[in-house]
């Protein structure tokens, strides 16, 4: 999890290019420093203005300009161009759309990315370091073969990163209950329960 | 969904005089174009189905006060800040060990997910998930008031058989509101006619002919703490909770259950039932045909038919009232039983 992860060069791609909303922070900001005035009387939205918006996606600084109602999970998906992150339910009863925000796992789709301004996000693009070495629950589900379409498989990753940080692994029992917010309609679940055990033992924690 | 301005209050004054400016103070908190949002797990979800249509989001989460990011137990009892998230409470290990009756009834809500983003303030006012409440094609008297309410002849095998009226039959499906009423918490509030203190036993209003009006809040006012007083019946307290699935699922029964004890003897009984009924439902008769008798299962099952005399079952919910009784029979006697 202390890897850092360098983005790799999207390039000019279809959905790139029609959003074309992203910029690294690297660059000079787009707005002058905030005045520190009145924090009561100004809003950071005006209705039908996009609000431009600070955070960390994977260890990078991003700035966005987003419509107040974009939710995280469209910011990744549509914005920044990060797909890893799926789109299930859309209304937070299938997990798919997982992510950490400053560590804790959250459902990205019921999450307004204008209300993440400063957070540190982490996708499952973000797991595995720099020369390519995959995290230890991303190999868990390979070794044990912890999914069949893959669909609900990032969801279920930064998932069960979260319930073993929690603490929340320290028995299969506790691993099925606290995973039961992330749904996997090919009903890969002992597997599932497998990985998160071996990724479990080999962190060293829960 | 419809479009809104977010607003990002620093602080609580800031927040109320940012609330009392674009609330309308003729209208319940439901029906207001402002609302306040912190986890947003269930206002997010009701904006995209267009059910709730806020022009104005108010975020409680830049709020700066400590104190509503703290749980605090003494002697006393424990004070929830009310931006605390639903996992942090239900982890506490003082309030696993002085108030399990509360950290079980968080435990078992929702999703590891979801506890991490929900407020506690938040999670009391979580709004019904009623089939016909959700879809905005269907008639309900809570979504848009006087349109009538197409559960009392659709499928409502989820909906409630306590405190029912001809207008609404929704259940309201939180957890952690039982354990709150069972153990008579009391609710801190702000608003622009000042603080104030309110027994979370006022807070939720019954169905009635306004369904729509759910609390006994003002659209300006905001829930800052949460105060649950020490008792000699928080450390025995237990949340059990049925449903068609083993883990998060919405309760079809539950019941928050406390006790203090001569022996077998109860001195005094709290019990709060969920899933069955229209409100957080404490069911006070029950308490009182097991005080002062013996705890066993037929003054458990006696408590169990007098908590759902009033009952009023639909076509496909009758289930529930012996669903409910057996339920509460099973957390009387786990929690008799319980080592404290």
């Amino acid at each position: 999890m202390s890897e850092t992860l360098v983005s790799k060069p999207i390039g000019l791609s279809r959905r790139r290019f029609m959003t074309g909303t992203v910029s690294a922070a690297a660059v000079a900001p787009l707005l002058p420093p905030k005045a520190k005035a009145d924090e009561v009387a100004a809003p950071r939205s005006k209705l039908r203005e996009p609000v431009v918006t600070s955070l960390r996606i994977n260890r990078q600084a991003y700035e966005l300009s987003l419509d107040t109602r974009t939710s995280l999970l469209d910011a990744l998906r549509d914005h920044v161009g990060l797909t890893g992150t799926k789109k299930g339910c859309d209304h937070g009863q299938c997990g798919a759309c997982t992510v950490l925000v400053d560590g804790k796992r959250v459902l990205s789709c019921l999450s307004f990315a204008v209300m993440m301004q400063g957070k540190d996000v982490t996708t499952v693009e973000g797991l595995a370091s720099r020369d390519g070495a995959l995290h230890p629950m991303q190999q868990a589900f390979i070794d044990h073969d912890a999914f069949q379409c893959g669909y609900c498989t990032p969801g279920q990753i930064l998932s069960a990163i979260g319930c073993v940080n929690e603490g929340h692994a320290g028995s299969e029992a506790d691993i099925r209950e606290y995973m039961s917010g992330n749904i996997c309609r090919c009903a890969a679940y002992p597997n599932i329960v497998a990985a998160i055990v071996q990724a479990r033992d080999e962190t060293g924690r829960a | 969904m419809r479009p809104f301005v977010l607003e990002q209050p620093a602080n609580i004054p800031a927040a109320v005089a940012l609330a009392s400016n674009f609330a309308a103070p003729d209208r319940p908190p439901t029906q207001s174009d402002m609302q306040f949002i912190a986890g947003g797990t269930n206002l997010a979800d009701y904006m995209k189905l267009d059910v709730a249509q806020p022009s104005r989001l108010l975020d409680l989460n830049r709020l700066s006060e400590p104190a509503l990011r703290q749980i605090r137990v003494t002697a006393e009892g424990v004070r929830f800040g009310a931006l605390v998230r639903m996992g942090e409470a239900a982890d506490d290990k003082d309030v696993r060990l002085y108030y399990p009756v509360i950290a079980d009834s968080l435990r078992l809500a929702a999703s590891g997910q979801l506890r991490n983003m929900a407020s506690l303030a938040g999670n009391v006012l979580q709004r019904t998930r009623c089939e016909y409440f959700r879809e905005i094609s269907w008639a309900c008297n809570k979504r848009q008031p006087g349109s009538g309410c197409a559960a009392m002849d659709g499928f409502n095998r989820q909906h409630a058989v306590l405190g029912v009226s001809d207008a609404c039959i929704a259940t309201y499906h939180g957890d952690f509101a039982q354990a709150l009423i069972a153990l008579d918490a009391n609710l801190h509030v702000e608003g622009s006619r000042g603080a104030r203190e309110i027994r979370f036993a006022d807070l939720h209003r019954l169905p009635g002919d306004t369904p729509h009006v759910e609390t006994g809040l003002a659209a300006d006012e905001i829930i800052t703490a949460i105060d649950v007083p020490a008792g000699p019946w928080t450390r025995r307290s237990r949340y059990l909770k049925v449903r068609d699935r083993e883990s998060y699922a919405f309760a079809l029964a539950s019941a928050a259950v406390a006790l203090d004890l001569d022996g077998n003897n109860v001195r005094e009984a709290r019990i709060a039932l969920g899933g069955v009924a229209t409100v957080p439902w404490r069911a006070r008769e029950a308490e009182a045909v097991l005080h002062g008798k013996i705890l066993d299962e037929a003054t458990a099952r006696a408590a169990a038919e007098t908590a759902f005399a009033d009952a009023r079952p639909r076509d496909h919910n009758a289930f529930k009232i012996e669903l409910g009784k057996r339920t509460l029979v099973r957390a009387l006697l786990e929690t008799r039983d319980m080592k404290v």
